[in-house]
Formats: structure tokens, C-alpha cells, sequence
């Protein structure tokens, strides 16, 4: 799938850019955006070195599993067959904890960390599971609580009241979350008995 | 509210450090343990970003989004989505820094309580980068068959940009 979606990316890219003249602008891009994608590593890797080191105290201190038990009645939901002790089900919680709280650079590194133990209960090596395709979708329509960057943006450009937004915008990524993973469950059953049938 | 939102993430450091000492663990010690397992997995990262980012920013510098645009604007007013927030909707799933200069563009031209600056609130609060997810998420563990991820995501963010134009008039104030 990535694989045609890149390919798709960079040829109608270069088609548009040939029709629009955009051709010394999309050089540059091409050029900028490797030192691009080394900076953004290095960020994001900060990231995960900093909450990997704080996630480690919250785990040895019985943080995290306390967090798993507030949430596991809606994991479970998402997740049946999970076992709510494991240290899957404890990292999975602490990234829907970051998402909930909107802090964004946490929820990527704790993520990370939660399809680590994906794979290693995955069975086969290069192909997503059931659990990670739900656990992506899930991240891909994250649930906020509090909207924290978007708010201080509508403060800045003078929004007296940035917050009244959140009502309406719970409604949407519940909307989103709900039609993705209930999207994501039936595409799965799908794609598993097409597999059976062959 | 907002002087509260500021102290979320400094609260749950603290949070963390302070419980940690208080069950008796050597939380500097442990900190560092922590920081070094995180070390290996960033280098893994770099491929992925590699060729999201070449990917993307092609994409962005090269026009292809107007074109993008120009052909999903008659299904934009079925669903009710503002025109002027089209090209938030269509960068939002891909880029991540894109959409947040996109999602300031328009506040600043509509203004943050006009029905465009509020719909593009309401994106920008309930969605993620499903590009970025995708391509981080999995590269990060070297699976390479996605299966049903990406329609299934994409799916959940067109949910979000219906329902966002449609609780915008519901909560207008």
C-alpha cells in the first residue's frame, strides 16, 4: 500500500509541476527535504530518548499499570483478546493518556514503544496484525481532551474564547474514532476470509 | 483555562518524578536507563522520514495540492465542508507542520470565530497526521503489509471533516 501511495505522490507531483512550471521550485524541495527529514529524526528522537527515560520511572514506580486499570474497560472494547497486565496493554494506555491530554510530542515516543510489544507478539514479521491496524487507526484520529496548540492559535489571533471549541471538536473525534476503528473491525473480518477462501 | 493548559506537561513530569521518589526509586538512575533504550530505536526512524518527507514536501512546492483541491470542491459543498477550508482538509492526513501554517492562514484571513476559522479549529483539535502515524508507527518495526490501515484511517478523517462543518453551526454561539 505505502509503496503505491509514495510512488503516486512523488510521479503526480513532478506531472503537476511540469504543467504548473514549478520545476527549479520542486528542485530545491527535493534537495531541502532530505536535511528535512535528518532534523525532524533527530527532534523526534530526542522525544522518545526524553519520555522513554521518564516513562521508565512511571513504570518501575506503578504508575503505568494504574493508568491501564483506569482505562482498561475501554481498551478492552477496542482490544478483546489483550491481556490488561501486559506490558502491550500498559503502553498502549500511556499514549491514549498523552493524546487525551494533547501533548502530541509525547504520544508519538509512547506509541513507538506500544507497537514494539505489538510486534513481538506478532506472528508474522512483516505484516500488520489486527491489534496494530486498530492501535494506528486509533492514532491516526487521535482523541483530545484538551486541544492545547489550536487554542493557543486562536488566541493568538484574538479569540477571546479559544476554548469553545471543544465541545464540537470531541463530537468530531469521537465520530472519526468510532467510524475508523469500527471501519478498521469490519475490513479486517474481510480481508482475513478472502485469506481463508484461497 | 488557559494559564492551566500551559502547566499540563511540566505537571506530568513532575508528576511522574515525584511519584517515582516517593515509592523509593532511584529516579535519576532509572531516567538514564530509560533515555538509553530510547536511543537505538531513533536512528530506525530515518528511512521512513526519509521518504515521507521527500514525498511530501514534493507534493507541497510542486502545486499538486491546488489540483487536489480543484477536484474535490464539488464534493466539499455536498458535505457541507467551507471551500476555503478544502485545502486544510486535503494537508491535514499528509503533513503535520503544513497543515498547522494552513490552519494559521485561515485564521488569519477569516479570523478564529468566523464558520471557516471554526471548522478549521475543530480539524486541527480532532485529528493527527495519518501519514506520519502510519509511516513512523510501523517503520519504526520494519512491517512492511499495512493491510487495512490506511483506507480505514483515512476513512476516520473524513468522518472528522463532515462532522467538524456540521457541529461548527451546531455550537455557533
Amino acid at each position: 500500500m505505502l509503496n503505491y501511495i509514495w510512488a503516486g505522490m512523488v510521479i503526480f507531483s513532478v506531472i503537476s509541476a511540469a504543467f504548473g512550471g514549478n520545476g527549479e521550485v520542486i528542485s530545491s524541495a527535493i534537495i531541502s527535504s532530505a536535511s528535512d527529514a535528518v532534523t525532524l529524526c533527530i527532534r523526534l528522537g530526542g522525544t522518545i530518548c526524553l519520555w522513554g527515560g521518564l516513562m521508565e520511572i512511571a513504570e518501575a514506580s506503578g504508575l503505568t499499570g494504574a493508568v491501564c486499570r483506569l482505562l482498561s474497560p475501554f481498551l478492552k472494547i477496542v482490544f478483546p483478546k489483550m491481556d490488561m497486565k501486559s506490558k502491550t496493554a500498559k503502553a498502549i494506555s500511556m499514549n491514549v493518556t498523552a493524546n487525551l491530554l494533547g501533548l502530541g510530542n509525547a504520544a508519538t515516543p509512547l506509541g513507538l514503544e506500544a507497537m514494539k510489544r505489538l510486534q513481538e507478539e506478532n506472528g508474522k514479521k512483516d505484516r500488520a496484525s489486527a491489534d496494530m491496524m486498530k492501535f494506528v487507526v486509533m492514532n491516526s484520529a487521535a482523541f483530545h481532551l484538551i486541544p492545547t496548540t489550536v487554542a493557543a492559535l486562536r488566541q493568538d489571533y484574538g479569540c477571546k474564547t479559544p476554548f469553545d471549541i471543544m465541545p464540537a471538536s470531541w463530537i468530531s473525534s469521537a465520530a472519526a474514532l468510532l467510524v475508523g476503528l469500527t471501519a478498521a473491525v469490519i475490513l479486517i473480518k474481510i480481508s482475513e476470509s478472502v485469506k481463508w477462501k484461497k | 483555562m488557559e494559564k492551566i493548559t500551559s502547566f499540563i506537561l511540566p505537571a506530568v513530569t513532575a508528576g511522574i518524578i515525584i511519584f517515582g521518589f516517593a515509592k523509593g526509586i532511584k529516579v535519576f538512575d532509572c531516567f538514564a536507563a530509560g533515555v538509553k533504550k530510547g536511543l537505538s530505536s531513533a536512528i530506525g526512524l530515518l528511512p521512513p522520514l526519509m521518504g515521507l518527507v521527500l514525498g511530501v514536501t514534493m507534493l507541497r512546492q510542486s502545486g499538486a495540492l491546488e489540483v487536489i483541491t480543484n477536484m474535490l470542491r464539488p464534493l466539499a459543498q455536498i458535505s457541507g465542508i467551507p471551500v476555503d477550508v478544502l485545502p486544510l482538509a486535503v494537508l491535514s492526513p499528509i503533513s503535520g507542520s503544513g497543515s498547522l501554517t494552513m490552519f494559521e492562514q485561515i485564521l488569519k484571513n477569516f479570523g478564529p470565530d468566523s464558520f471557516e476559522g471554526r471548522v478549521a479549529s475543530i480539524i486541527m483539535g480532532s485529528t493527527e497526521t495519518t501519514f506520519y502515524a502510519v509511516t513512523v508507527y510501523y517503520g519504526s518495526v520494519g512491517i512492511k503489509k499495512t493491510g487495512i490501515t490506511v483506507p480505514a484511517a483515512l476513512l476516520a478523517d473524513m468522518t472528522c471533516f463532515v462532522v467538524s462543518a456540521m457541529s461548527a453551526g451546531l455550537f455557533n454561539s
